[in-house]
């Protein structure tokens, strides 16, 4: 059984948490093969041959495979797919842009954000933001997964794989990267960080957020907020969490002013530590929180963010 | 110009999921269903791209139960000019998988010739993530996935990406698969009059086996369980509290 595994490289370099949290998930199919590839790919092989359990590394570099555009990548992992069994990715955004394409061209279903290895055809994957776990069983003769990197440790490093060169395949020449933009606020990026504050509709108004932001800031976290307080206008969609908007993991999660509709629950409850600031008592936020406090906010907060110092 | 829009009947955000006692999924029967959000933003935008002249016909297609017919009313009470329902199952509970769903529509657009597909990024349900994507392999077109902006001149579209950590801009060559985030637009609400109008738009119905497509599941359903409960929490009486417990716990 041999598997082939997209690594995640970004203008050249390797991620290399999300490459070897999938190297771990990948453990079990077989022997590990990864794919580098990239407008420049030869320094993320070098660093993806030393995750522990790589039998080896393919570099591609091409132009083509620059910006990771979904086209002349999919085409380059199918045309590499005849001596896999298993072709896997961590569940990045740019995993998921692909790893679709390649199973429709390869006419087999894609498992996305699988959490779970069963068996080599069997795969633990949530369903409803999370409501739901469920296992399925593939009947197809190459499997294409996405992992969930949150749910597996990444590898360890001191292995030496062997590199090899590869071309890339022809660009079918759909597509041509513009620009990138870097998310412009000094706060961490809402799905990958260590903590998250969030506003909800008891928050009242645009500028009393501005106590959110304060505490988030004094955390050093990301700033998110319920569906209904971005629907009343006090926050932007993208700070949205909830399953309509990001599903986030934190460390630790801040609910003010949240009730904990089941919608905004379905982005959050993976979180490790969730505390809960609501002056409702009978909130259902306070049913997943390990921490909560019954009060109101705007003396609560601005203490809260005081004493933290 | 048409546009093709897909839109999925699924649970309502709101309704709480509960899985089924024999572990066989989770229970859709006498629950409130709705369009899924991200399909509505798809429906949006198509009908923006009428409103600005840049598209002669919305075509709205439902694939699934028959009841999807309500979501496909839904569709046309927001603006779409006419819709078809391509009957896939009979219980409420079978959910059709992306890879068959995209071979349907991939029929229906060697049919139809539209310029454009807009899906949603994702169904709430199945959260899979991949119709948009496998559609745009099948048909051999540009795709320009979790789209939160999109310009479509003649040739090209330029489409800005929602990905990890910022935004990505492409230039997608027509015509093509474009998937859509939740800052692209905000749905509007169909109005009582539009809903009534719709009632008289023409909806088409087919089946599967219409477009010669075989829908069998490669994935079997083993089982579906409810997620690890969390462990109740304490309730603390003062900040001065809450910082000593998260102090403890290691949380800041």
């Amino acid at each position: 059984m041999a598997v082939l595994l997209l690594a995640e490289v970004t203008s050249g370099e390797l991620a290399m948490d999300a490459t070897a949290k999938a190297v771990t998930a990948s453990q079990a199919l077989g022997d590990v093969t990864v794919l580098c590839a990239g407008a420049s790919a030869a320094a993320a092989g070098e660093a993806a041959a030393k995750i522990d359990g790589v039998a080896k590394v393919l570099v591609a570099e091409d132009a083509s495979l620059g910006h990771r555009l979904a086209e002349p990548t999919a085409a380059l992992i199918v045309s590499l797919a005849g001596d896999y069994d298993h072709i896997v990715a961590p569940a990045t955004t740019d995993a998921k842009n692909v790893m679709p394409r390649v199973a429709a061209l390869l006419d087999v279903m894609v498992i996305s954000d699988a959490t779970a290895v069963i068996d080599a055809d069997t795969f633990e994957r949530p369903i409803y933001a999370g409501n739901a776990m469920q296992t399925v069983k593939s009947s197809d003769a190459k499997k294409v997964i996405t992992f969930r990197t949150a749910t597996f440790d990444a590898a360890g490093e001191g292995g030496s794989a062997s590199v090899e060169t590869i071309g890339a395949a022809e660009n079918p020449g759909l597509s041509e990267w513009v620009e990138d933009k870097v998310a412009a606020s000094d706060r961490p990026e809402l799905t990958s960080a260590g903590v998250v504050v969030s506003g909800g509709r008891g928050v009242g108004s645009e500028e009393d957020f501005k106590i959110i932001e304060a505490l988030a800031d004094k955390l050093g976290a990301a700033v998110g907020a319920s569906r209904a307080a971005v629907d009343s206008g006090y926050a932007p969609n993208d700070w949205q969490v909830g399953q309509t908007g990001k599903v986030v993991a934190p460390d630790l999660y801040v609910a003010v002013g949240i009730s904990g509709a089941i919608q905004h629950l379905a982005g959050m409850k993976d979180s490790k530590i969730i505390v809960a600031i609501n002056k409702d008592e009978e909130a259902p936020i306070f049913q997943v929180a390990d921490f909560g406090l019954v009060a109101d906010l705007f003396s609560a907060v601005p203490e809260l963010t005081e004493k933290l110092g | 110009m048409k546009v093709l829009v897909p839109v999925k009947r699924v649970i309502d955000y709101n309704v709480k999921v509960r899985v089924k006692a024999d572990g066989s999924g989770v229970d859709l029967a006498n629950v409130k269903m709705s369009m899924n959000p991200f399909d509505e933003i798809a429906v949006e935008e198509a009908i923006r791209l009428k409103e600005a002249g840049k598209a002669d016909e919305v075509i709205a297609v439902s694939i699934g139960v028959k009841q999807s017919q309500e979501t496909l009313r839904t569709a046309l009470a927001m603006g779409a000019d006419r819709a078809i329902l391509v009957i896939a199952a009979d219980d409420v509970h079978t959910d059709i998988e992306p890879l068959s769903v995209a071979k349907i529509l991939a029929k229906i657009v060697e049919e139809e010739q539209p310029g454009v597909v807009l899906c949603g990024k994702q169904a709430i349900d199945n959260d899979m993530n991949a119709t948009g994507q496998m559609l745009s392999a099948l048909l051999g077109w540009s795709q320009g996935t979790f789209a939160s902006e999109v310009d479509i001149d003649g040739d090209t579209a330029k489409v800005t990406r929602e990905v990890d950590g910022g935004l990505q801009t492409l230039s997608v060559k027509m015509p093509a698969i474009i998937t859509v985030d939740l800052r692209l637009n905000e749905p509007r609400y169909a109005s009582l009059p539009n809903i009534m109008k719709a009632k008289k738009k023409p909806l088409d119905e087919k089946t599967a086996a219409d477009y010669g497509v075989d829908v069998t599941p490669r994935l079997e359903i083993v089982k579906t369980v409810e997620p690890a409960e969390r462990a109740a929490g304490i309730i603390v009486g003062s900040v001065d509290e809450l910082v000593e417990k998260l102090k403890e716990a290691g949380a800041v």
